[in-house]
C-alpha cells in the first residue's frame, strides 16, 4: 500500500507565509542599529531630519486632534502610532512623483505640497482642500480605488516618457482584501508600470482584525499574485521605512515595474475621530508591546545618545509646529463657504441645460 | 459618400480621434490585436501601435480605474466595457470617480474618459450581456450618456464624445451594429452630445424614442400613416442631458406624445422625460403622457427576448389610444 502523495499543502502554506515574514529592520526598540550596513547609508543630517518629519507628524495629530474634539473639523483619520510608516516611506519620493493617498494619509500628502490649511478644509469639507499645489489626487475615501487609479497614473507617467517619476499610493490591510487592489497591482504589472503600492497594516481594519482579513501569514505575500516583487518592513522604524520606500522608488523608476510594500505599524488611537473607541474591540494587553515599539522613542534614543537631539529641542520644534498648526486652522475657518452656483458651475466644462437652468436660480437666492 | 454599417461608422470615429489627437488612448478586453470582440476596433492597433491601441487583463474596474489615471496625467482615455452587463463591476470608477473629478478640483483637473459598451437586446446573447443600464448613470452628476440609433450619428457622435473634455457613457446599441446601415461621410464631422433628433416630421403624435426602439418607431409609424395617423420620432441621442426644447416644440405641434424605452419601465429615461414634460409641456397635451417600455423583470432568457423587448406593434396600439383619448 503506497500512501505517496502529489502535494504537500501544509508546507506550501507554511513556506508561502515564511517566504515574506522578515520585516526589514534597523533600528530595534531600544534604539540599537541591528543593521550597520544600511544604517551606513545615513547621514547625521537625514536622520535629524526623519526625526523632525517624525515629531511634526505627531504634533500635527494632537492638534488636529484637539481642533476635532472642539467640534472645528470634520473627519480625521488620526495618524498616532503610525509616524514611521508615513513619514519614513512619503520622504523617499519625489516632488515629480504621483501621489494617490487614502483618507488617512493626509501628513503624506502635506509633505508631497498640500497645506495644513488645505487639509484642514478637507477635513471640514470645502473644494479648497483639494486645490493644493502637489501632484497628487485628493484622499480617497472609497477603499482600493486609488490603487487602481494609481496603475493609470504610472501608465501615464510611463507613456509621457517621464524620467525618474513614480507613482504611489497608499492603503490599509483592510484595503488589501478590496478587488480594486489587486486589480491595481496586477494593472501595474502587466504593463509595467512605475508603481510603489504601500500597504500600511495597523493590525485593524476599524474594529476586524488582521488575522480575519486574509489566510495569508503576510500582505506582501499578496505581490506574488500579480507577479511583483514585495518586502515587509518593520513600520515602527523610519530608517527601515525610508530605505524600503527609496529603494523601491528607485526600481520602479528605472522601469522594472512595480513594487509593494507592507509597513507592520500600530494605530495607537481610534480609527476616525467619529466615535470609534478601540476599547470595545481590542485589549490593553494587545496595546501595551506597541506603545514599546514607538517609532519616536527608537530614534529619539539613538540621536540623543549620539547628541544629535534632545528634549529641549523637541519641545521647541513641537511647540512650533503647533503654533503653525493653529495658524492654518484660522486660515482655513477665513475661507468664505460654498456657494450651490459655484458647485453646479464646476460640474462639467459646459453647463448643460437643467444645470444652467439651476445656476440661475441659485445665483438669485444668493444675491439676495 | 457610401453606406456603411453602424459598426464601422463607430471605428471611422474612432480612427479620426486617434488620428487627431495623439493622446486618445483605445483600450479593453480584446480591443487591441483581435480589433474588438465585434470589430469596433478593427485594424486600430496596427495603425496606431500597441502604446495607443491595447488590450488589457480581464477587470472592469482595474480598466475604468486605469482611464481616471491615464486622464490625470494627461491622456484622452476610450475604455471600452465588453458588454454592458459587465459595467457592474466598474460603477465606482463611473459614479463615484470620474464623474466627480471637475466638481472636486473646481476644475483644475478633469477626466476626458469615453466609456464605450454595447447595450440593448434582441440578438439572443448569453445572461448579462444585452442589459439597459442606462438608467444606472443618467441620475449621477457629470457625466454625460448618449446613444446613437442610425450610422450617421455613431461617427458624428462618438468623435463629439471623445472630444468632449468631461466622461461620456457612448452607448452601442448590439442590435445595430450590423443591422442598421446608412450613409456616412468619409471625412470628419460631429453630432452635438446634446441635442435630440426629429427623425421624421409629423403632426398627430410625437414618439420619443431612442437606441434599438427608433427604427420600431418607425416601423410603427408607416403602420399608423395609413390609417392617417401622423407621427413626429424624436431620437433623444443624449440621455443626459435630455433636449427638452426638442421635444416641447414636438408636443406643442402634435398635442400627443409616447415614450419609448427597451428597458425595463421602472425608474428608466422615459420616466425622466415623462417628468420633464409634465413640468415643461403638459399644457399642450389632450392625452396622458404614455411609455411604452419593457416589463419590470429581469432582463430575458434569450428564447423570450421576442415577447419581452417592446416592439413597433406595442408602440402602435400605445399611439392609437393615446390619439383616439
Amino acid at each position: 500500500m503506497a500512501d505517496a502523495k502529489a502535494v504537500d499543502f501544509a508546507k506550501i502554506k507554511a513556506e508561502e507565509g515564511a517566504a515574506f515574514a522578515k520585516p526589514v529592520q534597523i533600528l530595534d526598540n531600544d534604539g540599537k542599529v541591528v543593521n550597520k550596513e544600511l544604517m551606513a547609508n545615513f547621514t547625521d543630517d537625514q536622520l535629524v531630519d526623519l526625526m523632525k518629519k517624525m515629531v511634526w507628524e505627531r504634533a500635527l495629530h494632537e492638534q488636529t486632534m484637539s481642533f476635532s474634539q472642539q467640534g472645528r473639523l470634520g473627519f480625521y483619520a488620526p495618524t498616532w502610532g503610525e509616524e514611521a510608516s508615513e513619514m519614513g516611506t512619503a520622504a523617499a519620493f519625489k516632488k515629480q512623483d504621483f501621489l494617490f493617498p487614502a483618507y488617512r494619509d493626509l501628513p503624506q500628502l502635506i509633505q508631497h505640497g498640500a497645506t495644513v490649511a488645505q487639509m484642514y478644509l478637507w477635513s471640514k469639507g470645502h473644494v479648497k482642500g483639494n486645490l493644493f499645489d502637489a501632484r497628487a489626487l485628493r484622499p480617497q475615501i472609497i477603499i482600493g480605488a486609488q490603487m487602481v487609479e494609481m496603475a493609470g497614473g504610472a501608465l501615464g507617467i510611463k507613456k509621457n516618457g517621464e524620467k525618474d517619476t513614480v507613482a504611489y499610493a497608499y492603503t490599509g490591510e483592510g484595503g488589501s482584501s478590496q478587488g480594486d487592489t489587486y486589480e491595481g497591482m496586477n494593472f501595474a504589472g502587466v504593463f509595467q508600470a512605475p508603481a510603489v503600492f504601500i500597504i500600511q497594516n495597523n493590525g485593524w481594519a476599524i474594529s476586524y482584525p488582521r488575522k480575519l482579513q486574509t489566510e495569508a501569514e503576510t500582505i506582501a505575500q499578496k505581490g506574488v499574485a500579480a507577479g511583483i516583487p514585495a518586502v515587509q518592513v518593520d513600520g515602527m522604524d523610519v530608517l527601515a521605512c525610508y530605505e524600503v520606500a527609496k529603494e523601491a522608488r528607485e526600481f520602479a523608476a528605472a522601469g522594472n515595474g512595480p513594487v509593494l510594500i507592507e509597513t507592520l505599524t500600530y494605530r495607537f488611537g481610534a480609527h476616525s475621530s467619529a466615535g470609534d473607541d478601540p476599547s470595545r474591540y481590542r485589549t490593553k494587553d494587545e496595546e501595551k508591546p506597541w506603545f514599546d515599539k514607538d517609532p519616536l522613542i527608537r530614534l529619539r534614543k539613538y540621536l540623543t545618545e549620539k547628541k544629535l537631539w534632545s528634549e529641549e529641542e523637541e519641545e521647541k520644534y513641537v511647540a512650533e509646529c503647533k503654533d503653525d498648526f493653529k495658524k492654518a486652522m484660522k486660515e482655513a475657518d477665513s475661507v468664505e463657504p460654498e456657494k450651490v452656483s459655484d458647485m453646479l458651475k464646476r460640474t462639467f466644462e459646459v453647463p448643460t441645460p437643467d444645470i444652467k437652468e439651476q445656476i440661475k436660480k441659485y445665483e438669485a437666492k444668493e444675491s439676495k | 459618400m457610401a453606406k456603411k454599417t453602424y459598426i464601422k461608422a463607430i471605428t471611422e470615429g474612432i480612427d479620426i480621434a486617434l488620428a487627431e489627437d495623439p493622446k486618445t488612448l483605445v483600450f479593453g478586453e480584446d480591443v487591441g490585436k483581435n480589433g474588438g470582440v465585434f470589430r469596433a476596433t478593427n485594424g486600430l492597433q496596427e495603425k496606431y501601435g500597441e502604446d495607443r491601441v491595447f488590450s488589457t487583463p480581464l477587470a472592469e474596474s482595474g480598466i475604468l480605474g486605469l482611464s481616471i489615471g491615464l486622464a490625470v496625467t494627461g491622456w484622452r482615455p476610450v475604455p471600452e466595457i465588453q458588454f454592458s452587463g459587465f459595467i457592474f463591476e466598474a460603477l465606482d470608477s463611473i459614479v463615484s470617480q470620474m464623474s466627480r473629478i471637475r466638481f472636486q478640483y473646481n476644475g483644475t483637473k478633469n477626466a476626458p474618459i469615453t466609456i464605450r459598451t454595447p447595450y440593448g437586446g434582441g440578438t439572443h446573447t448569453a445572461e448579462l450581456h444585452a442589459d439597459n443600464f442606462e438608467n444606472f448613470v443618467i441620475g449621477v452628476p457629470g457625466l454625460r450618456v448618449v446613444t446613437p440609433s442610425s450610422a450617421y450619428d455613431a461617427k458624428g457622435l462618438i468623435i463629439s464624445a471623445i472630444e468632449n473634455n468631461d466622461p461620456v457613457v457612448f452607448l452601442e446599441n448590439l442590435r445595430l451594429y450590423r443591422s442598421v446601415k446608412g450613409e456616412v461621410p468619409d471625412d470628419k464631422y460631429t453630432v452635438p452630445l446634446d441635442k435630440a433628433n426629429v427623425v421624421q416630421e409629423g403632426s398627430d403624435v410625437t414618439i420619443i424614442a431612442y437606441g434599438g426602439e427608433v427604427s420600431e418607431a418607425q416601423k410603427a409609424a408607416k403602420k399608423l400613416a395609413k390609417d392617417n395617423i401622423s407621427a413626429e420620432i424624436i431620437d433623444l441621442r443624449s440621455l443626459y442631458p435630455l433636449d427638452t426644447d426638442t421635444i416641447f416644440e414636438s408636443i406643442k405641434k402634435t398635442h400627443h406624445v409616447v415614450i419609448v424605452q427597451e428597458a425595463q419601465k421602472q425608474a428608466g429615461v422615459g420616466a425622466e422625460v415623462a417628468s420633464a414634460i409634465s413640468e415643461g409641456a403638459i399644457m399642450y397635451l389632450d392625452a396622458p403622457i404614455t411609455r411604452v417600455a419593457a416589463p419590470n423583470s429581469v432582463y430575458p432568457f434569450p428564447q423570450a427576448e421576442n415577447v419581452w423587448i417592446p416592439a413597433s406593434k406595442d408602440i402602435e396600439d400605445a399611439v392609437r389610444e393615446v390619439v383616439n383619448y
